[in-house]
This record gives C-alpha cells, structure tokens and sequence, in this order.
C-alpha cells in the first residue's frame, strides 16, 4: 500500500508543480492598468495566405493586417459610409473622370514622401497582368486595363504632387465607395525595388505600422504599433495590436474565456450551443455584408425557361429559413430578405417580390405543379457544398425541408474540399445547383449585384443573364447622386427576385466575443472590428 | 557496425527517393485547382490564373514539376509556400518547436510510463496495479481531443493553471500541458508493456538465480529485470518518438503549437505542394535516422543482438 500511495502522489504533486509553473509564467504577461492609450490588443487572426501586398490581399487574414498598416483615399466607418482619409476631395462632372486631391505634406511611417505617384504606381503596378496580383480585376473600370496583355492603366493621369485624374471606360456612380478597398491603397517608392522583402516586411501610412521589421512571425502572429505619422480619422485610441494566427477557431475561443484574448471575431461552431452562457454580455452580434444562397444554373435540366423560374421559386418558399437560422445557426445567420446585405447604405426589406423569400408551402406546392405541368419533374434535387467548410448541418436541413415540403427527392452533394468544388463551378462542370456566397469588397448594393449577376461578369457563375436588370444596373452606375443609384438598384434586384437565379438564404451575421475590461468593439461593414477604437482596461 | 550504419544509410536512398515521388503524385492528384481556391467565393481572371500557375510551374506535366522540385532540393532549394516564403525557412522554424514538444512528451511517459509499469509489474494482483491497469485502459480509449479539451478547459480556462494555447515563441512552459496530453496516451501504453515484460522477465532463471546468489532487490530489480525488460519498451518509445517528432496535428491545432503538424495541415489544405511535399520529406529522413539509431540501440540493452560484423 505504501507504494500505492506513494507513486500515485508523486505523479499528481509532478504534474501540479508542472503546470503551476507554467501558471506563473502565462500570468505575468498581462498587467492590469486602468483604461490607457497603451495598451495593447489582443485579436485573433490567421496567417496571410499572400505577401501583405495591398494589390495581392484578397483574403481576411492578411487583409485584417494590410488595412491596419495602409490608409486609403478613403476609409468606411462603422455605418459603412465612406470618410476621406489621405483624400481632400474626390470630384467628378460625368461619373467617368474623377479628379482626386490628397491632403499636402503626408508620409509613410518610414518618413517616405507620399504623394499622387504613390497612388498611381501602386495601381499601375497592381493591375499590370505579369504581377499576378489576386487583386487585378478591381482595377478593370479604368482605362487601359487588360486580362489579356501587360498594359498600363492610361486613364491615371498624375497633374501635381497632390491631385491624379482617373479616367474610366464608363459612368461608375460608386467608384469613390470602391477607393477604400485594399487594391487601391498607395505604395511607397521604396516598394517597387524589392516587392518580395516589401511583402514580408510592408512600410504603410495607415493608423498602425509593424513593430519593427522582423514583426511577422510566419504562423504565430504579428504585432502591430500605433504609427505616430498617422493624421486622419482612424487614430488608435490603444497602444497596438497584437494579432494572433490561429490555425482552429476552437483554440481561439478558448483563449477568449481564459482571458489570453481581448477580441475575437468569429464563434466557433462547436461554440454556438455555449457562447451566449459562457460569455454573457461580452457577446457581440451584428448583421455582416456577407449573403449566402444556393445558385440553381439555368443549363440544369428543368431549370430553363418558364419551367426553370417556377421551381425556382417553389424551391425558396420550401426552405424555412426562420427555423435553420434559429435551431442549425442559433441564431448567428438572419433570414434573407433581398441579395445585398442589411448593413448596407440603401439596403431595404421591403422589396416587390421579397415574399418569394418566406416559406410558404402551399404556395411552393402550387408553383411546382404547375411546373410540373409543363414538363414533369425526374431525378433529384442536390446542392453541391464543399465538406471542409461547414456547411453540411445547414445542407442537410435545407435538403429536408424541401424534400417534407415538395414531396420530391433532395440532398446535399459534398466534394471534399473548397478547391475542388471552386474549380468545378468555375469550369463550369458542375451538374448540380450549389452553395454560393458573397462577401461585399466595398460596401455597396452594386458589389452584391454586378460580379455575380451582370451578364458575363466574373463571379457569375450560374451563367444568368437578363438585359432589363444590366440595363438597370447601368442606369444606376451613371445616376449622379447615390439616393437615385440605389433606387435603380432596387428596381434590379425586384427583377431577380423575379427570376431567382440565386436564391437567397441568409446574411451572416458577426459574432464575437471580447474580453471582461475591453470596450468599444464595433465591427465594421467588413466584419472586421474597427480596431482603432477599442480600448483596454 | 561502420559497415552496417554505410549499408543502411544506402538503403535510405530509394526510400527516399520512392517516397518524395509518391507524396508528390498524390498532391498532384489532389482534386481541385489551389489557384482558383485562392481567390474565395469569387470566380478569377483566367489570365491572372495563368501566370499564378506559371509562377509555380503548376502549367507543367506532373513529371516535369516533380523533376524541377527534385532539382531544387539537391541545390537547397525546397521551393515557395503561397505566401512567397522559402520552404527551408518553414521547416527551419516549425521543427525545433515540434522537436521540444515531442521530447517534452517522450520524457513525461517514458519517466511515468517505466516507473509505473515496473511497480505494477512487480505488484502483480495487487490495488495499484488493478487501478493503474484501469487507468491505462481509459486513457488508451480516449480519443486524444477529448483528453486534449478536458485538459485545455479545466488546467487553462477553469483552474487558469497553464495557458489554453501556445504562444508567440513557444516557451517551454507552455508546451508543459499539451506534451502532457501528447505523453497520456503512449503513458498508457508503455506501463503496460513495460509491465507485461517485467511478469514475464521476473519469472526467468536468470533472475532466480540473481535472487539465490544473494543479491538484494535493489540491485536485481534495476538491473537484472528492468534492463531486461525494456526491449519492447524501446521500440514502442523508438516509433513514438518518430511519431511525436512528425508533428501531433489534432493536439497542436487545439493547442495552436505553431509546429509541423499544425502547419502541414493547413498546407495540405491549400494544395501547397512544395511545403506538404518538403515537409513530409524531412519526416520520412526523421523516421530513417530514428529507426538506424534504435537498432544500435538494442545492441546496448542486449548484447546478444550486437551487430557485429
């Protein structure tokens, strides 16, 4: 017995002693002050898939970095509506040329002069084919841009130190929505000479720079420190930023509740059940510029024509969107009601048609028979999805509701990962309807509608096409206010409920958590944390 | 013996060679365009597409990727990840952090694993060897992400003893409760093999005889029954550390230890041939070198087995 006692106590007082040591260790490094200007915060991130290259960042990890490190002509607030940030004043008679001034005697971090080249050469180098910039096509409205050749974008014109002019190939009301989009962020001279080292190591003029230039460290995190250059209306009221890689979202969250972490932006999955008890007001939760739908392609057979429209809409009033977003999503997802987002300037949930959007069996039953009328139904309806992201619970149900309500045989159809089904949409090979998503670049109704629904525009990958909505959406480019722009949009998005080439699901909302003595956190259009504005302690 | 290590290292080269080519084909099979995944939800320019797999020779026929790759290995050149940084330079941070987490973990159950399997062994039948059996058998039947979780929330979140997840720089501290976790499993298995050899060597002539010749326990116990038990032990200890070295993937993703397995994962995610490729490279070295030293090492625990030509 003694043995017994003795080999048990060891081995517990060993791994105590273990991990009170570690303990102490973990502790020290947070103190405890009242709210100061210095401190800093504590987010969580994942490693930039790209250099943090402006014109090359198209994905949240890096681009939560690049839009701290870099300010814009312009910058969007809380609301989504576009401030001036190095711009004075961005003018224009015909909505085609713009002239644009930026304030004098600005610097990069590293003193670097920042001037009208600054912007020119950025954009120059980042729509310029043989860079491979992911970003590219965000240039491809001004004049010269080409997806065939390498050739200069003619249309920027630089007049004097502080003032360009750019010219477009055509009347774009929402191009100065568009300026505060990282591809449009200015580069320093010193940029062009080395891009790779400048990637890894990147001199900006934004609210934040890197501290000091070993500040990324691949995997682990990076930190960020005021930038005391920085003059325009987005000055930190912290010390910094310290943004961590994590490669689960799990192991964020649990860093949430054992206060490692000061903001996180996402609740995991596995989190939905428990967020709202383990954090309790440190939850917060708004409505993000991210819609989510099922595209139904009109080459699927019987989903052409008058046959193809009436399933359609039988189809999105059998999806109870109200239950899925309450009992799969507990309510992190709000029910759609149009294709843009609720966070939107011009956004409305009161559009004709918008009722296609409720569920309503009856009314489904109805429409599928008269489809049905036309030409019966065979087969099986399938959503394709990729299995890595997700998105199976939601599939499933969405599958089911439809299959209790219209009676016919339906499923979700994964393919294993997000390349594969990418490549299969994009290739066109896809032989089923499939999930789709849209995350807004810039805040506008025209980025939810043009990329995906314009005809031949390059997100559209259902293939719709309908000259009275391009028309409309033309109309609404060249309106000169933005109150009769969206109007226009409005009555486009009416002829899509119409025709439903996606069908609408939900908008995802953000979800996050913030730590017991942080405050301020408002997420942005974007749903990124506006982290300027947070303060600690 | 200089012989026999020459010969070994020989054979390395076709395994090595065999299996660069294999792992290569196989991300090169993997379904789907990383090039197209990289652009998100939206549908990219097939110009700009182009010249990206250009850029990573993704244009060329699968021999000739796999040509180019072996070249750039002899010159130490092991290729880009996506985000523009050297292969060498990922290996170079991501292995000393994976390497102290899996001597850590190597330490913790070889010390508890032997200590408790030789007092189990040598108290066959009795209560602490009934519990430490039980607690063994649990621990073999957890799946490590629960033991993982349970061990986050109640050491990290509820008792805030150790920190939840790893962080920048990977101190040792930190690493103290995942390598815990990692050591629970093989913990379990090394008592009882250690314990099962112990009966068994206990019950040997040899051991008898030490015993009638005089000699206390003290002496017997070490080194007539414990050395002679470890054989087992030290290929088991051999292949896990082989194991443990190549990276825990579920335990640093849930400990965000930014190491082999957590940054493997994600490339095998993105499609990033070179990095999964180079990575997987070093761990198929990391196992041959592993298992040539183990060999030698059975040498010194049992003459008998000396390789002596």
């Amino acid at each position: 017995m003694n043995i017994t006692k003795l080999g048990v106590t060891a081995i517990t007082l060993a791994a105590i002693g273990a991990l009170t040591l570690s303990g102490c260790a973990g502790g020290g490094a947070a103190p405890a002050s009242k709210a100061n200007a210095d401190a800093i915060i504590s987010t969580n991130g994942s490693e930039p898939q790209n250099p943090l290259i402006p014109t090359t960042t198209t994905e949240t990890g890096g681009g939560k970095i690049v839009n701290s490190i870099f300010a814009g002509l312009v910058y969007y607030d809380a609301t989504g509506a576009t401030v001036n940030d190095v711009a004075e004043a961005i003018t224009t008679d015909d909505n085609t040329t713009y002239t644009i001034k930026i304030k004098p005697g600005l610097a990069f971090s590293d003193g670097q002069a920042l001037t009208s080249n600054s912007f020119v050469d950025a954009w120059q180098y980042g729509a310029l084919l043989s860079n491979g910039q992911l970003g590219s096509s965000f240039f491809s409205d001004i004049a010269g841009y080409s997806v065939e050749t390498d050739s200069p974008l003619t249309g920027l014109t630089v007049v004097d130190d502080t003032t360009f002019t750019v010219a477009l190939t055509a009347p774009l009301a929402d191009f100065p929505q568009r300026l505060g989009f990282a591809a449009f962020y200015p580069l320093p001279a010193s940029a062009f000479a080395d891009m790779a080292a400048f990637g890894e190591s990147p001199i900006g003029n934004g609210p934040y720079m890197l501290d000091g230039p070993k500040a990324w460290k691949h995997n682990e995190k990076i930190d960020l420190v005021v930038n005391p250059s920085y003059d325009g209306g987005r000055k930190p009221k912290n010390g910094g930023l310290s943004i961590t890689f994590y490669a689960n979202e799990g192991a964020a969250y649990s860093d949430l509740l054992a206060n490692n972490l000061d903001v996180l932006d996402s609740i995991p999955d596995s989190a939905y059940g428990t967020y709202e008890s383990d954090l309790g007001d440190r939850v917060v939760n708004q409505p993000a510029a991210i819609l989510q739908a099922v595209t139904i392609p009109a080459r699927l057979p019987h989903f052409s024509g008058e046959e193809g429209t009436l399933r359609r809409r039988a189809l999105s009033m059998a999806i109870n969107r109200e239950e899925i977003t309450k009992i799969i999503f507990s309510g992190t997802r709000t029910p759609a009601s149009d294709f843009t987002s609720p966070v939107l300037d011009g956004w409305s949930d009161t559009l004709t048609g918008a009722d296609v959007l409720t569920f309503n069996a009856k009314q489904a039953k109805k429409l599928w028979a008269e489809a049905d009328a036309i030409s019966p139904w065979t087969g099986s309806f399938q959503i394709a999805y990729n299995a890595d992201g997700g998105h199976q619970g939601w599939v499933d149900a969405a599958s089911n509701s439809i299959k209790n309500t219209l009676g016919i045989d339906a499923s979700g159809a994964p393919t294993p990962t997000f390349a594969q089904a990418r490549t299969a949409i994009a290739d066109r090979s896809i032989q089923t309807a499939f999930r789709s998503g849209w995350q807004a670049d810039y805040p506008s109704l025209y980025n939810f509608l043009q990329p995906s629904y314009a005809t031949k525009a390059g997100s559209n990958d259902g293939e719709y096409s309908n000259p009275e909505f391009d028309a409309l959406l033309a109309r609404g480019s060249a309106e000169a206010d933005l109150t009769a722009a969206n109007s226009d949009f409005q009555k486009a998005q009416e002829i899509l409920l119409q025709d439903l080439p996606a069908i609408p699901l939900w908008y995802a909302n953000v979800t996050g958590g913030v730590g017991p003595d942080v405050h301020g956190v408002v997420f942005g259009w974007d749903s990124v944390p506006l982290f300027t504005e947070i303060t600690k302690g | 013996m200089t012989g026999y290590i020459f010969r070994r290292i020989l054979q390395a080269i076709p395994v090595f060679l065999g299996t660069t080519f294999l792992i290569y084909f196989m991300v090169f099979a993997m379904p789907g365009d990383p090039i197209v995944a990289l652009f998100g939800d939206k549908t990219p320019n097939p110009a700009v597409v182009a010249q990206l797999r250009a850029q990573y020779h993704l244009d060329q026929p699968f021999i000739v990727q796999y040509l180019i790759y072996l070249g750039g290995i002899f010159r130490g050149d092991f290729g880009l990840s996506f985000s523009g940084e050297p292969v060498t330079a990922i290996l170079a941070r991501t292995f000393p952090v994976t390497a102290r987490l899996a001597i850590l973990a190597l330490l913790f159950e070889t010390f508890f694993g032997i200590l408790v399997g030789l007092v189990s062994g040598l108290r066959k039948g009795k209560l602490f060897d009934a519990s430490s059996l039980a607690v063994s058998l649990i621990l073999i039947s957890l799946p490590i992400f629960v033991i993982a979780f349970v061990g986050q929330y109640v050491f990290g979140v509820w008792l805030g003893w150790a920190r939840t997840t790893v962080s920048s720089g990977a101190p040792l501290q930190d690493l103290i409760l995942p390598a815990l976790v990692l050591a629970s499993v093989s913990f379990a298995q090394i008592v009882r093999l250690t314990r099962a050899s112990v009966i068994e060597t206990s019950g040997l002539d040899f051991v008898r005889t030490a015993y009638s010749k005089g000699l206390s326990s003290r002496r017997v116990i070490p080194v007539h029954i414990l050395r002679n038990s470890l054989i087992p032990v030290v290929t088991y200890l051999a292949t896990d550390f082989g194991v443990l070295l190549v990276g825990a993937t579920i335990t640093e993703g849930i400990f965000n230890v930014p190491g082999v397995g957590n940054t493997l994962y994600q490339a095998i995610i993105r499609g990033e041939g070179p990095t999964v490729v180079s990575f997987v490279t070093v761990m198929v070295l990391i196992y041959l070198v592993v298992n040539i030293l183990v060999d030698l090492f059975y040498g010194l625990l049992d003459p008998r087995i000396r390789y002596v030509k």
